[in-house]
């Protein structure tokens, strides 16, 4: 058992560098990333590359492009995000906007399952496996059974949440009993969940009659997400539960005996062990309901979105998740402000690649850039020259110096 | 080699850990650094060995100016230093051990040993060490690994040795051994630091004792001072080092345990068939030398060991087999050895480390909901009654010092009725100070009637405590001896020889 807990103790102290980070650094990473993407859309941009050949004799014809490219990007990406200034109507121009919300629905959700396992002390990778589990549950009964209104959407919902919950459960389970480690256990579920979605697509369950291709029958409207502003918008009530997930969360680490619980475990096992609290329950229970997070996540993409089971349901939203939670801090509402970013990234990634040109994998790039820079803050910091000697007063390092060598001695003997 | 400090100073941000101190340690001169944990006695010595660059300030060897970079250059300058926590790696034989990071090689490149294990013996025959230079350290007594530590300083013909808390782990009749060793150096010609804050022991030791208070000196004294004064100087202000107890009342003998027997994944026996009682109103001490089995018994007791066998009573109901969890709702208050590790969540706020295990329960939660408002009000009550000092209960506790995270333990612990009081090494690591409050405490508790187990490293709180003291020695119980047995009885069940034993030899060698 304490081998157990002290083979943790290397990625739970990676876990506190990177929800310990400040809200400011995020911020600056965000910031840092966005200038670095544009440097590369310069860069890869046509008319620069033209104009660097004569660079020598009218540098100024480069940088203008260079400008021009990065800048016109980015203002395609807002546009394509946020708010269509050149939109004939008020509601084309606010369209944008509602598909970010759209496309954040699942990062969101998934991104809550991720951090309420990090704060435990766990890395969640499953979150793609446990998506796609959740739209499968959620998809069955959406195309099979047949229920009033309101009812069946509700129990499309909390059978997606099962089956999330239930993709958690092995990793949780495995870890509290044998000690496995949860994240090749959660990483080698994904691939399972995969295929296993990829088989039943042909199996006469889930696969469309009459259709050859790997696709399920279209969900019965009783079991959609109703959309909130009309049929003018893809927005549907899923945004709603995300938001409701979010406050959820909060209310479970902030202000319930299961919240405390979860976080002394994450924060401390020994102590929590001490104090008698079951370690692996609470493995076994954050699992859950992180696989069931994940699940509604899958949810609002089969019941929101597709309206339709595929192979490819859960999309990259899994794994961006992670980088969501840790944007996000892994606290619920920083989670949920950075899935709203990545949810415009991803809806203004469309645009730019339509209006300028420019390929919608610099998105990708500075999506990744933004996890490179928070995961080191002393380089954010350095390259900000964020004063460091403020933070110091702290640690008093004299302190715990003598307090660590208090408390190893018992170590020093063995 | 005449070492002189000079108006050291080490600032880290705002905090001032050493504050322009002054130090001159002579040949053939043993000096003693005295000062609470977190006084600035470890920075000190680490400027000196070159892992800290001092803010401002001189070290001067022989009157001359020297910087030292790192360990690498305070070692080629003469300065060897003893950790508290050895450097020594368990799978390697002694010879290797002193070698490594200055082997000596032969032509080609190839390693040496013969020429270090010719040094080590040398050294080993001329203190008279007793140490075998092929023999692995993991199979080497704490007190002969210690000498190994300090062969390796002097086969780096070390001048001036700093010894940081070197007692720490050793038995009572183990540090005589090593004064005696180090009264050897010193009549070679060596300068020697020795760091402590145990007074006993700085006053049979050094030459001069220097007195180091929040990261200044406070004064230099001669080793005759008495104890009090000694302590008066370190805390900054009178205390009371005599507890002044009550007799014990002990009543019915509700703690029973019988035939323990605590068993390592592995197989190790280490609890090994103990059996006690403790009765209500009365304070049994656990003494031993670190890593004999107290870690183990205690979290038999409350549930945390799995391969635990015999019979654990209390009030007549078996806890072996419990849950933690229902061992505390049992009443029994447990203070874990290192509160760091076991007792608090360092990220955790007071308050919340407060309740951390009874949060689950009225009034601090109603079903799955907590009550912030009655945890905020139970905090600030504790924090008055204890004396914990904080910014805030919304502090995390990882901030306060070590006397006040340890006051947080035993507030949150003595909070409830309780059956049995555990306190493992309650005063490890905490002020002077905060030992006098933090021991009245747990009399008090004593004399409400409460049956108190306390678990400690050192006699002198065990001989301050004790009503009763129970020796463990690899496991074993060497026997319940009475609270005002001596020290050299005691050193000698902790070596492991049995009550008997112990009070015949202790007997012959006063005659």
């Amino acid at each position: 058992m304490s081998s157990q807990l002290q083979q943790g103790d290397s990625s739970r102290s990676v876990l506190h560098r990177i929800m310990g980070g400040s809200t400011l650094v995020a911020v600056l990473a965000v910031v840092l990333s966005i200038v670095l993407g544009g440097i590369l859309i310069a860069v890869t941009d046509d008319r620069v590359a033209e104009t660097s050949a004569y660079f020598f004799s009218r540098p100024g014809d480069m940088l203008t492009a260079a400008w021009e490219a990065a800048s016109g990007a980015y203002i395609a990406l807002f546009q394509g995000a946020i708010f269509n200034p050149r939109a004939d109507t008020v509601a084309q121009a606010i369209r944008p906007l509602t598909e970010t919300l759209t496309v954040a629905t699942p990062l969101i959700l998934a991104g809550l399952g991720v951090a309420i396992a990090f704060r435990t002390g766990l890395f969640n990778i499953g979150a793609q496996g446990q998506i796609i589990l959740g739209a499968t549950f959620a998809a069955w009964v959406g195309f099979t059974l047949e229920l009033p209104p309101g009812l069946h959407l509700l129990i499309a919902v909390v059978a997606g949440f099962i089956g999330g919950a239930l993709w958690g459960f092995i990793p949780g389970i495995l870890k509290a009993r044998t000690g496995a480690h949860e994240v090749i256990v959660t990483i080698m579920l994904n691939y399972v969940a995969v295929y296993l979605v990829a088989y039943l697509l042909f199996t006469p369950g889930f696969q469309n009659p009459g259709s050859s291709n790997p696709i399920s029958p279209r969900l019965d409207d009783s079991a959609l997400y109703p959309l909130l502003l009309g049929s003018g918008y893809r927005l549907h009530l899923g945004f709603l539960v995300a938001i409701a997930a979010t406050i959820g969360v909060w209310w479970l680490l902030n202000r319930s005996t299961t919240g405390f619980e979860l976080r002394a475990v994450g924060a401390n096992p020994n102590a929590a062990r001490t104090a008698g609290i079951s370690v692996t329950k609470g493995y076994v229970v954050v699992m859950m309901i992180a696989g069931g997070l994940a699940g509604l996540a899958g949810v609002a993409q089969v019941a929101g979105t597709e309206k339709v089971l595929t192979g490819g349901i859960a999309a990259s939203f899994g794994f961006d998740a992670i980088t969501v939670a840790l944007l996000g801090r892994s606290h619920p509402w920083g989670v949920f402000f950075a899935g709203l970013l990545f949810g415009a990234f991803r809806a203004g990634g469309v645009q730019m690649q339509t209006q300028t040109g420019t390929p919608i994998d610099i998105v990708l790039v500075v999506q990744s850039l933004i996890v490179l820079f928070i995961a080191a803050p002393p380089l954010v910091k350095a390259i900000f020259r964020i004063d460091q000697k403020k933070k110091k007063k702290t640690t008093k390092p004299d302190q715990s110096s003598e307090d660590i060598t208090t408390t190893t001695a018992a170590g020093g003997v063995a | 080699m005449l070492l002189e400090l000079q108006g050291i100073t080490k600032k880290f941000g705002t905090l001032v850990a050493n504050d322009s101190i002054d130090l001159v340690v002579k040949p053939g001169e043993v000096h003693c650094l005295l000062g609470e944990n977190g006084a600035g006695k470890s920075t000190l010595m680490n400027v000196l060995y070159g892992l800290y660059e001092p803010t401002d300030g001189e070290i001067l060897l022989d009157g001359k100016s020297v910087t030292f970079k790192g360990p690498g250059d305070a070692m080629a300058a003469g300065i060897g230093m003893v950790h508290q926590h050895f450097m020594l790696i368990p799978v390697f034989t002694v010879a290797e051990n002193v070698a490594l990071g200055d082997e000596f090689t032969r032509a080609g490149g190839l390693l040496d040993l013969e020429k270090t294990r010719a040094k080590i013996r040398d050294i080993s025959d001329r203190y008279g060490f007793d140490v075998d230079p092929d023999a692995l350290i993991e199979d080497l007594p704490v007190g002969v690994q210690q000498r190994v530590e300090i062969i390796k300083a002097l086969v780096r013909n070390a001048s001036v040795l700093i010894l940081d808390e070197p007692t720490a782990v050793l038995t009572p009749q183990e540090t005589d051994e090593l004064i005696d060793i180090i009264g050897q150096l010193k009549a070679a010609g060596t300068a020697i630091v020795f760091i402590s804050h145990k007074l006993r022991e700085v006053r049979a030791v050094s030459d001069v004792i220097t007195v180091i208070r929040r990261g200044a000196v406070v004064g230099s004294v001669d080793p005759s001072t008495s104890t009090t004064e000694l302590a008066n100087m370190m805390v900054g202000r009178q205390v009371s080092l005599s507890l002044n107890k009550a007799p014990a009342n002990p009543g019915e003998r509700t703690f029973q345990v019988r035939n323990l027997t605590v068993l390592s994944p592995t197989g190790q026996r280490l609890v090994d068939d103990v059996t006690f009682d403790i009765a209500e109103g009365e304070i049994l001490a656990v003494a031993g030398v670190q890593g004999n089995g107290q870690t183990e018994l205690t979290e038999a007791i409350l549930g945390l060991q799995d391969h635990a066998s015999g019979s654990i009573k209390l009030k007549g109901t078996e806890l072996i087999g419990l849950k933690a969890k229902d061992v505390i709702r049992h009443g029994v208050g447990f203070v874990p050895e290192d509160r760091k590790v076991d007792g608090l969540v360092g990220t955790f706020s007071v308050a919340e480390n407060l309740i951390l295990n009874w949060y689950n329960e009225p009034p601090f939660a109603k079903g799955l909901a907590m009550k912030p408002s009655v945890v905020m009000a139970n905090a600030k009550a504790k924090i008055d009654e204890y004396d914990v000092r904080t910014q805030s209960a919304d502090s995390a506790v990882g901030t306060l010092s070590g006397g006040n995270q340890q006051k947080v333990v035993l507030a949150r612990e003595l909070s409830r009725p309780l059956n049995l009081f555990i306190a493992s090494q309650p005063t490890r690591g905490v002020d002077v100070g905060s030992i006098e409050f933090l021991h009245k405490r747990i009399v008090q508790e004593r004399d409400g009637g409460t049956p108190v187990m306390i678990v400690s490293t050192e006699l002198d709180e065990i001989s301050e405590l004790a009503d009763r003291i129970a020796v463990l020695h690899r496991g074993k119980l060497m026997g319940v001896v009475p609270g005002n047995t001596t020290r050299d009885v005691l050193g000698l069940m902790m070596a492991g020889m049995t009550a008997d034993e112990a009070l015949g030899q202790s007997a012959e060698e006063k005659q």
